[in-house]
């Protein structure tokens, strides 16, 4: 199979990274198993749930339905990114504030979706939420408390205010 | 799940994508791949090569011309949801965009990749039909242009030849308004029936009325006998009523745990008539 094998270039949250990979190789598999970055989850494998989201050039899809040869070339973000300078991201802050999560299970797509929205458009509308939250898919938190931690994340964003250091509320 | 073993190659232009399916025996295009990947992992198919054509700038891009909206087949579901091109010279298009899968799929999918897989419960082939699109596909021998009501052919499958790839698509850029109703199936978000209709009007008096239909057999089609039955009548409730109650005459409907067949042609009369009142306002 080694004619099969294809070399790709992908920067992940800002490390660039060389890498051979089978062509049949999803991006979700290339991620977790080659780089190690387990926080980007399979939920369902067939695009239905969305555990699986991260943003590649901008734009959220769900990993599991992309090859990693399709990827060459591309920046690639995954939940591991979010927190910058020892900071969490406000999308993170969000989710934490408000408990957006119960299992975390669906979290790490949720947020990367909750990121896009929140790019797209800093004060989107319940309806605007919902709406494009709609390839996610949660099994315990209940889609209310999600809703308010996008709005929590968007003001945050909004009012410039710094977000939480990393390791606030863990244990508490 | 995991598909078999293939090779990939990326093409950079038309001529090279072409190049590479005329020179291997069992090569398949992938575009956005959210169709193909599921078929993949399935192993439905099993294809020795994928030629990638998503990063052939020239298929992708909406543009219009002596009247036309011209799309490119690589033009995503969310590039055709978001453009203001296509809110203001195809309503339709517009309707049908925001209702295809979520937000992440609609950032892969493709419009081409959508009519070429000719999925039966597809969003694209109904409103295709509609508009009356013309769809380019390139070949050995240049291009030739088919129109949608020539374009599908059965069940998954279109006049695109295993050597041809499909270009750009046109379709009429007048504003006509349009309107896309789906029936979601509650867990893939698909269509079990979807109606996507124009229809123009003047002083109470219907122009002409177009109505494509799909997820109710196994090719999407246009409702000709209730076109006919509307065009150039008065506005009536009752006309609507009578014209679509013949929506479903003489079809052979899909059947499936989630719909069956009486199901499936019950929505079509009243997603067509539901649909025509939205642009009638009758
Ligand atoms: C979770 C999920 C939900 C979805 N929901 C919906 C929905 O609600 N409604 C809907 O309509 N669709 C839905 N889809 C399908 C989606 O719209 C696909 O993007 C689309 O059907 C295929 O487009 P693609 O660009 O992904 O094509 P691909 O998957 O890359 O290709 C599909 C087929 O077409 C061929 N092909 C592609 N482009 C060309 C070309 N230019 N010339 C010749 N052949 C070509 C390929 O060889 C392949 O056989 C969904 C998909 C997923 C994963
Ligand atoms: S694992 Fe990708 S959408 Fe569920
Ligand atoms: S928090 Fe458990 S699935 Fe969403």
């Amino acid at each position: 199979m080694e004619e099969h094998h294809v070399g790709i270039t992908v920067e992940v949250n800002g490390r660039p990274h060389r890498s051979t990979v089978e062509p049949r190789t999803l991006l979700v598999d290339y991620l977790r198993d080659d780089l190690g970055l387990t926080g980007t989850h399979i939920g369902c494998d067939t695009g239905q749930c969305g555990a699986c989201t991260i943003i590649v050039d901008g734009q959220s899809v769900k990993s599991c339905m992309v090859l990693a040869v399709q990827a060459d070339g591309a920046h690639v973000r995954t939940v591991e990114g979010l927190a910058q300078d020892g900071r969490y991201h406000a999308v993170q802050q969000g989710f934490w504030e408000k408990h957006g999560l119960q299992c975390g299970f669906c979290t790490p797509g949720f947020m990367m979706q909750s990121v896009q929205i929140l790019e797209d458009n800093p004060d989107p509308s319940d309806e605007e939420i919902r709406d494009a939250l709609e390839g996610n898919l949660c099994r315990c938190t209940g889609y209310q408390n999600i809703v308010e931690a996008v709005k929590a994340a968007g003001a945050t964003i909004r009012s410039g205010a710094e977000t939480m250091a990393v390791g606030t509320g863990v244990g508490a | 799940m995991h598909p078999a073993p293939f090779a990939y190659k990326a093409a950079h232009s038309v001529e090279e994508a072409l190049q590479l399916l005329r020179s291997h025996e069992d090569a398949k295009i992938l575009a956005g791949g959210h169709s193909l990947i599921p078929a993949l992992k399935l192993r439905l198919t099993q294809p020795a090569l994928l030629i990638d054509i998503s990063k052939i700038s020239s298929l992708r891009g909406i543009r219009r011309e002596n009247g036309k909206l011209i799309i490119g087949s690589g033009t995503t579901h969310r590039e055709i949801e978001k453009s203001h091109l296509v809110a203001e010279a195809s309503p339709l298009l517009a309707s049908v965009a925001p209702q295809i899968g979520d937000v992440q799929v609609r950032h892969r999918g493709t419009f081409g990749g959508s009519l070429a897989h000719a999925d039966p419960a597809g969003d694209w082939p109904a409103a295709a039909l509609a508009v009356d699109a013309e769809l380019v596909i390139a070949g050995a021998h240049g291009t030739r242009t088919v129109h949608a009501s020539e374009f599908f052919t059965g069940m998954l499958t279109t006049v695109i030849q295993p050597d041809e790839i499909l270009t750009e698509i046109k379709v009429p850029g007048e504003g006509t308004p349009g309107i896309y109703l789906k029936h979601r199936n509650a867990a893939s978000g698909y269509a079990t029936v979807g109606v996507a209709v124009t229809a123009t009007h003047d002083h109470g008096r219907i122009g002409t009325v177009t109505i494509g239909v799909t997820g109710a057999t196994p090719v999407a089609f246009r409702a000709s006998v209730v076109e006919h039955a509307l065009n150039g009548h008065a506005v009536s409730a009752h006309l609507l009523d009578e014209a679509a109650s013949h929506a479903a005459d003489g079809l052979e409907c899909l059947s499936d745990i989630h719909a069956p067949a009486a199901y499936r042609s019950q929505l079509v009369k009243v997603m067509v008539r539901r649909a025509l009142g939205k642009l009638l306002h009758a």
